[in-house]
Order: structure tokens, then C-alpha cells, then sequence
């Protein structure tokens, strides 16, 4: 494989692995004040994803970084061009962060309120704008020659991308709600797993609605068939939900964010930002990479870094893989 | 102000609010690794005390590092677009590999560290800790190494055609010899922060609250005052090298540290200076002969260069054009870096020795409590506007000025709007941060059986509920 592919796959796996991972970490944000109706119930919300929320934003960091290394005209374009949005994913992200983890130094009610209400609106605000941003690159925007976003504000704002949005965040709240049936104990354990069932035609809907759109706006054969394995492990996550298989539903939803993610990435290969004024100043792997040296070096250090963060991030989540029950009284902050 | 001036306002403020938490991550985290490891060997309550109760004030500090540092990422490409086309092939393989190297190796070990406390062995625990120390360390290095290439462009060739710089070789690039002086001056720095940051939260106890846990807080002033006597002399060591590699790579922030119009040999430093307002003519300074060749070359007759000549020499490399950076910036920034941050290690030096033998430290001293860690901590800051502001004109030194970097796509309402946003937004997030700081500290030692992550009391975080073969539930609170 040529190494530009290489980078291509590499960074179309650090975005699958971010939605993923963040991906129920912010349907769990979401769900925060739905799902926990009392203190102790919203504190053990908070404890599924405490440990390992900062690990999962790292994949967006790394993403960023790696695509800033091998492909920077792409990342040039990309966030120079989506910069209204990039603020507002910014703004949510930093909200969010800072809230997950003050969120417990306080007892106050009025304190956690404004915490909890600021981790709902940080997890719903970056889910939504990943969704817009990703159906606007799948979409393709306008780009000079110099591929520079001659586009405002107003057209990233259209039909497909918004649907992108609505996808995401109905996607994200489902993996949520299994995550944290699959993490918790009791009721709040059957509280998630019926919320992910209630919801599931709706999900399964935009879900499919969102696919078919993107594939007959640029799909080749192979990511159809992707795009339609996504949709056949959802349903499968779906079903496994109904029959309270927390476990198996999970893998489900991960395997279709996943497949979803990929099959979006493989319509778009080898473009990574079309343009919809002039095809020829679609911004293409080849245009947007840096030298094979960069890529070799980058190639070397990953494959022996990465299978080593594996490792241990794994090893977190072993460690975390306990169910998290409701504490009966209400303590003080820790 | 037009789109580049904002957009140097924009990365300036977040830049610089990242570094007030960063050098306190750095170095709070070590000392607090530090005083767990001394537990683990000792068995000494005092130090699991003063681990949890430092370790959660590093907690409530490193989150807003964190989130902060997450804008850094992406700031290069939202106001920098040409800036990142140009260097992206050189300097996005040192962001890239801080991402992997440090940043998932920092995030996942907090998380274990935090809430492992007694789900791991102690060792292990232990070990998790000195992870998030060794993440924070390469952290460090990685992102000084893409500065330093700003600063001196080692390890890469010009492209023409494509008009950007290429990476030929990432080694060169690791080991720029102003990262290898940069690296150690910043962690320096660092621990001169948290050292007086631990040292002034001990000394506000030991005089407000004489009677709770004297002895412990007299170990903790002792060890942060230490520290920071230690760091001072680490500073002051690699601050000279770094004047000398300065003055090599980039003669002309040498000579506007000093607001050297004129070449001299010998040259003298001066450590304060009326004059008109641009620099260009002194009223009145207080001067150090032979200092300032020292401090530039090694040698006390040593010449150092001067800012007319320099221009001169650039404009027949470069081109027409003013070379200067902002003189009296550039004059006063490196002068109370050293100042403001020395003054620290003295305060640090006088406190250990009026605590010396058991003596407890007269009432008025409560009042350094506060200004003893601030001081390196806008050390720091007045350092980096020096080396920032000191580069210009230049983004990268001699290939690419601070004018062609700018995102050509973005409008100013873009920027005004992220420039506004970012600070209303920042100023609101100190408060929040300080507030919470000041309970932490104010609140005092925790007892020896609290978990740092976890409530006193309830949660059913015995091993009875759950049946036999399923593990037990994980309970504590968040
Ligand atoms: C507590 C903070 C602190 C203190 C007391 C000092 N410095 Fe410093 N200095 C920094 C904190 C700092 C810094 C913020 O960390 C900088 C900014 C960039 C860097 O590498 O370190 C810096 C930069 C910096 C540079 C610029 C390097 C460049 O642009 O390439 C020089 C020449 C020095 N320092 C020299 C000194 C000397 C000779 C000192 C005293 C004896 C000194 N510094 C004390
Ligand atoms: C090591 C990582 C860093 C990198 C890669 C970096 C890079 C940059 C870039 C791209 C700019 C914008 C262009 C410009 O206006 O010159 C800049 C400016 C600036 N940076 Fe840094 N910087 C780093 C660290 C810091 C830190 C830690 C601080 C302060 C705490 C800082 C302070 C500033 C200031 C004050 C400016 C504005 C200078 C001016 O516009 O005149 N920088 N830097
Ligand atoms: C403009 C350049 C910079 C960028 C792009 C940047 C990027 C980042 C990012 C993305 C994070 C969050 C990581 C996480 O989520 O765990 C972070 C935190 C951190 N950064 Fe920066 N940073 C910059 C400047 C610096 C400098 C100059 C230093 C030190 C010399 C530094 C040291 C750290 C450290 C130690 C942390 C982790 C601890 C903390 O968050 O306080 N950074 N940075």
C-alpha cells in the first residue's frame, strides 16, 4: 500500500476509534439528568465514564495531530474552513471536561445542578457539530482553487450535514444508554436498557435515512456494503437490547458507529475534502499529504506506540469492569 | 485591528492562559509522586496525607490544563492555515507523536490514579503516578521540540514548488540544540512553581492554623522551598546556556533583550533603564559591565552584536523590511522573568531559614503565602512573551514571516468571535478554578484513610452485593 493510504487508513481509524469511544461517553453525558433522577443515581452516571472520558478525547487530540503530520493541507482546510463550528466543539468540549471533573468537589445541590447542566449541553452541542461536520465533508464544500473554504457560515448549515447531526447525537445516546445498562446495577441498569429500546425505531430510522443519503451522494460498492453491515449491527444491537443482552447490544452499536465511520471515510477515498465548486480543486490524499519521509518516520513510531496504548487503555477499562451501584446515602464531596 | 493582529491577540491570550496551569501539572505532579513514593517506602501517615490532600489540588489544576490545551490543538489550523501548510510536514510529527506518546499515556494513568486508589496494588498505584509523571515529561519535550524549530530551523529542506518546508530528518529535528537548553530551562521553571506552590499553601496553614497539623505542613514547607531553591539554580544554569544558543541562532532577540542599538565589546547589562519610549535613547540605567558578553558568548570581553547592525545584515539576506522585534517588550519581559522568578528563590531561602530547627515562622509572613508561587508563575509567562515576541517578525526564523501565516480564509467576525468567546469564557472558568482551590486548601489535610477519589463515608463498597462469580460492584462516587 502506498504510505499516503497508509495515513489515510490511520487517520480514518483515529476518527472511528473517537466516536467510538467519546461516542458513549457522551450519550452517557447526555443522559445524565434523564436517566439519574436522584444524586446518588447521577453520581454513579458519572462513574461509568470517569476514568476514562480524558483517554477518549485523547483519540480526538491524536487524530488532529496525526492528520496535522501527514496530511496538512487537509487539516489546514478542514478546520480553517469549519471554524465556527470547530469553536462551538471547542466551547462544548471545554465545558464538559471542566465539569466531569469538578462536578464531585462540591456538595452544594445548586453546584452539581449547574455542572450536570453543563455536562448535558457540552455532550449534546460536539455530537450534534461532529455529525454536521462530517456529512459537510462527505458532502463536499466549496473550495478554490487554493483549497481554501470560500464557503460562510450559513452553508455548512444544509439538509444532508443537519441530518448528519441529528444522527449522531440519537447514534450517541443509544451506545450511551447500552453502555450504562451494561455498567450499572438495578434500576437505573433497567431504566437505560428500556430508554435504548423506547428510542430504538427512531435511531434505526436516521440511522438508515443518514447512510443511504451519503452513499447515493458519493458511494462506491465497498462502502455500501460497509454502510449496510453498520446497519445490520445495529439492528443486531437493537434486538440484543430487547433481549437484555447488554453485552452483546453494546458490541452492536460499537461495531455499527464503527462500520458507519469507515464506510464513510471509504466513499470519500481518495478525496478527503471534495469541492463543490470545481472538481479540480478537490483537495485528494495525494495533494494534502506530506513527504514519504514524514510518513515513513510516523509510520515507524505508530506501529510501535500504538499497539502499546492499546494495551493499556485496555488494561484501564479491565480494571474499571465492575458495575457501578447507586450509593445508598448521600456523602460528602470527595 | 485586522485579522492577523487578532489572531495573534487569540493565540497569545490562550496560549499564555494555558502555560499559568501547565508549569503547576508539571511540577505538582512530581512532588506529589514524590511524596507517595516516600509513603510507600516510610509507611508515614504524614506523607499519605500530604499526598491526597497536594494530589487533589494537582487534580483540580490539571483539568483546566487539559481543556485548555485541547484549543492549542486545533487553534494552528483555525488561524494558522498557511502557517500549517508550511510547516506541517516538520513540525505536525512532534504534535502527532505528543498526542501518542504523552497525552494517552497522561489521560489514561490519571484515570487509574484517581480512581484505583484501592483497586490496585500499591505498587502498581504507585507505578500509575510516576506514568502520568513520565507523560507529562515527553509532553513537554515533544511540544518544546516543534517550538524550537520555530525558534531555529534545524533538519529540513525548502521546497520551492510547493512552498513549504520538508522534514528530512525527524532526529535532527528531537535534538535541535535549543530544545536540548529549552527542555531543561522550562521544567526548571516549572518546578520553581510548584515547589513555591507547595511551600506557600504549607506556610498559610503553619501561620493561620498554628495548632492543626503543624508538623506535617513544616515537612511540606520545608520540601517546596527546597524545591524551589533547587529548580532556581537549575533555571538560572540553563537560562545562561540558553542566552548563549540564543545569541548563536538568533542574535537579534539577544540584542533586543538588552536594546543593543549599538555593536559593543565588552558589553554590559543593564538591570534597569529609563528611556524614551521605543528605547532608542537611555535617561537613565543602572548598568553591569562585562555582564551581558558573559551572558551571550562565555567571555567577559565577548562582542555582542547590536540591533542597527543586525538590521542591516538581514535586510541584504532577506530583503527591505524591519527586523526588530518590540524592543522595550523584548528589554523588559527578559528582565523581570529573571527578576520576579529569582525573588521567589530568595523568598524560599529566607523562609527555610527563619522555620530553621523547629522555629515557627512569624505571623506576617501569611502575607507571602499568596505571591510566593505566583511569582515564577508570571516568571514564566513574562519568558515566553520574551521568546514569543522576541522572534519577530518571524513565525519560523528566516522561512516564514508572522504576516504570511495567517488563515487568508477566515474573516475577522470569525475571529472576533472565538478571540471573545475564548476569554469570556476563560476568565469565567479562573474564577471557578480559584474558588475551588481555595476550598481545597482552606478545607486542610485529609485524614489518612480518605481515598482521593472516592467519599468518607457510605457506598456499599464492600464485596457482598452481586452474586458469587460476578464482580463486585464498583461503587464510589465520582
Ligand atoms: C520561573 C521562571 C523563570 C526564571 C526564574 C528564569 N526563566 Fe528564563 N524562561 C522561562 C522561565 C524562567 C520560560 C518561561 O520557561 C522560558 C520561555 C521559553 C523557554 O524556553 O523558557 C524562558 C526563556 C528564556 C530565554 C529565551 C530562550 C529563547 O528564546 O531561545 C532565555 C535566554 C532565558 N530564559 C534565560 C534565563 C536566565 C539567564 C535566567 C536567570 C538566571 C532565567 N531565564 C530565569
Ligand atoms: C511550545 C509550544 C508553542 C508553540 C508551538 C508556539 C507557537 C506560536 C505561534 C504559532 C504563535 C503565533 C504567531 C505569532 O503571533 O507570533 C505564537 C505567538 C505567541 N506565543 Fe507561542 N508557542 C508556544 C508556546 C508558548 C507559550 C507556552 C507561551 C506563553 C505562555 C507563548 C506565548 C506566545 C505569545 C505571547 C505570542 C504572541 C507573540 C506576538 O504575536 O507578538 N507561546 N506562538
Ligand atoms: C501551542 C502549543 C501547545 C499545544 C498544541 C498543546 C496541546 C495540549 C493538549 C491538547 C493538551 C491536553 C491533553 C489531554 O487532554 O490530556 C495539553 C496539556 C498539556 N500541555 Fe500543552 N500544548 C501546547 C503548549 C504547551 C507547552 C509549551 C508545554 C510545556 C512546556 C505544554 C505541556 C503540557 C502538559 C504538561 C500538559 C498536560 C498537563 C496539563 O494539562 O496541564 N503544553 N497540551
Amino acid at each position: 500500500m502506498e504510505l499516503t493510504t497508509v495515513w489515510f487508513v490511520a487517520i480514518a481509524t483515529l476518527w472511528t476509534g473517537y466516536f467510538v469511544l467519546e461516542g458513549f461517553d457522551f450519550g452517557v453525558g447526555m443522559l445524565l439528568r434523564v436517566l439519574g433522577r436522584t444524586e446518588p443515581e447521577r453520581r454513579a452516571i458519572v462513574t461509568t465514564i470517569g476514568p476514562v472520558w480524558d483517554g477518549n478525547e485523547v483519540w480526538l487530540i491524536v487524530a488532529g495531530g496525526a492528520t496535522f503530520a501527514a496530511f496538512p493541507e487537509w487539516y489546514a482546510t478542514l478546520f480553517s474552513g469549519f471554524y465556527l463550528p470547530l469553536f462551538a466543539i471547542l466551547v462544548g468540549l471545554i465545558v464538559r471536561g471542566v465539569a466531569l471533573e469538578y462536578r464531585g468537589k462540591r456538595d452544594e445541590p445548586e453546584w452539581r445542578a449547574r455542572m450536570d447542566a453543563m455536562i448535558v449541553v457540552g455532550s449534546v452541542l460536539p455530537a450534534l457539530l461532529w455529525g454536521v461536520a462530517f456529512g459537510n465533508i462527505v458532502r463536499g464544500v466549496p473550495l478554490d482553487a487554493d483549497h481554501e473554504y470560500v464557503g460562510g457560515f450559513g452553508t455548512l448549515l444544509n439538509p444532508f450535514a443537519l441530518l448528519g447531526g441529528l444522527t449522531f447525537v440519537a447514534v450517541f445516546v443509544t451506545h450511551g444508554a447500552i453502555f450504562l445498562a451494561l455498567r450499572t446495577t438495578d434500576d437505573l441498569r433497567r431504566r437505560a436498557n428500556r430508554l435504548a429500546s423506547r428510542a430504538s425505531v427512531v435511531i434505526a430510522v436516521l440511522a438508515a435515512g443518514f447512510l443511504v443519503w451519503a452513499q447515493h451522494l458519493r458511494g462506491d460498492l465497498a462502502s455500501m456494503i460497509l454502510a449496510g453491515a453498520a446497519m445490520v449491527a445495529l439492528s443486531g444491537g437493537l434486538v440484543a437490547n430487547e433481549l437484555a443482552r447488554e453485552g452483546w447490544a453494546f458490541v452492536g452499536t460499537t461495531l455499527a458507529i464503527g462500520l458507519a465511520v469507515v464506510s464513510l471515510f471509504v466513499a470519500l477515498f481518495p478525496d478527503v475534502m471534495p469541492s463543490t465548486l470545481d472538481p479540480g480543486s478537490t483537495l485528494t490524499i495525494v495533494d494534502a499529504a506530506s513527504t514519504p519521509y514524514t510518513l515513513k518516520a510516523m509510520t515507524i513510531i505508530t506501529a510501535i506506540v500504538l499497539p502499546l496504548v492499546l494495551l493499556y487503555q485496555g488494561w484501564s477499562y479491565w480494571v474499571f469492569r465492575k458495575r457501578v451501584t447507586v450509593a445508598p446515602v448521600s456523602v460528602s464531596a470527595s | 485591528m485586522d485579522g492577523l493582529d487578532l489572531a495573534r491577540w487569540q493565540f497569545a491570550i490562550t496560549t499564555v492562559y494555558h502555560f499559568f496551569f501547565v508549569p503547576v501539572t508539571i511540577s505538582l505532579v512530581a512532588i506529589t509522586a514524590g511524596l507517595q513514593t516516600a509513603w510507600y517506602r516510610t509507611g508515614k501517615e504524614k506523607y499519605l496525607r500530604l499526598t491526597k490532600f497536594y494530589g487533589k489540588l494537582f487534580l483540580i489544576n490539571i483539568a483546566m490544563g487539559v481543556v485548555t490545551g485541547l484549543v492549542q490543538e486545533f487553534q494552528f489550523g483555525m488561524n494558522w492555515s498557511d502557517y500549517s501548510r508550511f510547516v506541517g510536514d516538520v513540525f505536525g510529527a512532534p504534535l502527532a507523536l505528543e498526542g501518542l506518546l504523552a497525552f494517552f499515556l497522561e489521560s489514561t494513568f490519571i484515570g487509574l490514579w484517581i480512581f484505583g486508589w484501592d483497586r490496585l496494588p500499591k505498587l502498581v498505584h504507585l507505578g500509575c503516578i510516576w506514568m502520568v509523571v513520565l507523560g507529562t515529561q515527553l509532553s513537554a519535550y515533544f511540544i518544546l521540540a516543534a517550538n524550537s524549530w520555530m525558534q531555529n530551523p534545524v533538519g529540513f529542506r525548502y521546497n520551492a514548488a510547493r512552498g513549504r518546508a520538508e522534514l528530512t530528518d525527524l532526529w535532527a529535528v528531537l535534538t535541535n540544540k535549543v530544545v536540548l537548553v529549552t527542555f531543561p530551562h522550562t521544567i526548571f521553571a516549572a518546578f520553581m512553581v510548584g515547589g513555591a506552590f507547595v511551600a506557600g499553601v504549607a506556610l498559610w496553614h503553619l501561620v493561620r492554623r498554628p495548632g492543626t497539623d503543624g508538623d506535617v505542613f513544616r515537612s511540606a514547607l520545608k520540601i517546596g522551598a527546597s524545591v524551589v531553591l533547587v529548580a532556581g539554580v537549575g533555571v538560572a544554569i540553563s537560562g545562561d546556556l540558553q542566552g548563549k544558543v540564543m545569541t548563536e541562532v538568533q542574535p537579534m532577540k539577544m540584542a533586543a533583550a538588552e536594546a543593543l542599538y549599538e555593536t559593543e565589546k565588552p558589553a554590559s547589562f543593564s538591570v534597569f533603564t529609563v528611556g524614551t519610549l521605543d528605547g532608542s535613547k537611555e535617561i537613565f540605567s543602572i548598568k553591569l559591565p562585562y555582564l551581558l558578553s558573559f551572558l551571550a558568548t562565555g567571555r567577559f570581553d565577548g562582542e555582542v552584536q547590536g540591533i542597527n547592525s543586525l538590521q542591516e545584515a538581514y535586510e541584504q539576506l532577506y530583503g527591505p523590511g524591519s527586523y526588530k522585534p518590540n524592543i522595550p517588550l523584548t528589554y523588559w519581559t527578559f528582565r523581570l522573568m529573571i527578576g520576579v522568578g529569582m525573588a521567589s528563590a530568595a523568598v524560599a531561602l529566607w523562609l527555610l531559614w527563619t522555620t530553621r530547627r523547629g522555629r515557627a515562622p512569624a505571623r506576617w509572613l501569611v502575607w507571602l503565602a499568596a505571591p510566593l508561587p505566583l511569582l515564577p508563575l508570571v516568571a514564566n509567562t513574562f519568558g515566553w512573551i520574551f521568546t514569543e515576541t522576541g522572534r519577530q517578525p518571524w513565525l519560523v526564523f528566516g522561512l516564514l514571516p508572522t504576516a504570511s501565516g495567517v488563515s487568508p480564509g477566515t474573516t475577522s467576525g470569525e475571529v472576533i468571535t472565538s478571540l471573545v468567546g475564548f476569554t469570556a469564557l476563560y476568565g469565567v472558568l479562573a474564577v471557578v478554578e480559584m474558588r475551588l482551590m481555595l476550598r481545597a486548601i482552606w478545607s486542610g489535610l485529609p485524614e489518612a484513610d480518605v481515598g482521593v477519589g472516592r467519599p468518607r463515608t457510605g457506598g456499599s463498597d464492600d464485596d457482598e452485593s452481586g452474586a458469587d462469580d460476578e464482580p463486585d460492584p464498583l461503587s464510589f462516587a465520582y
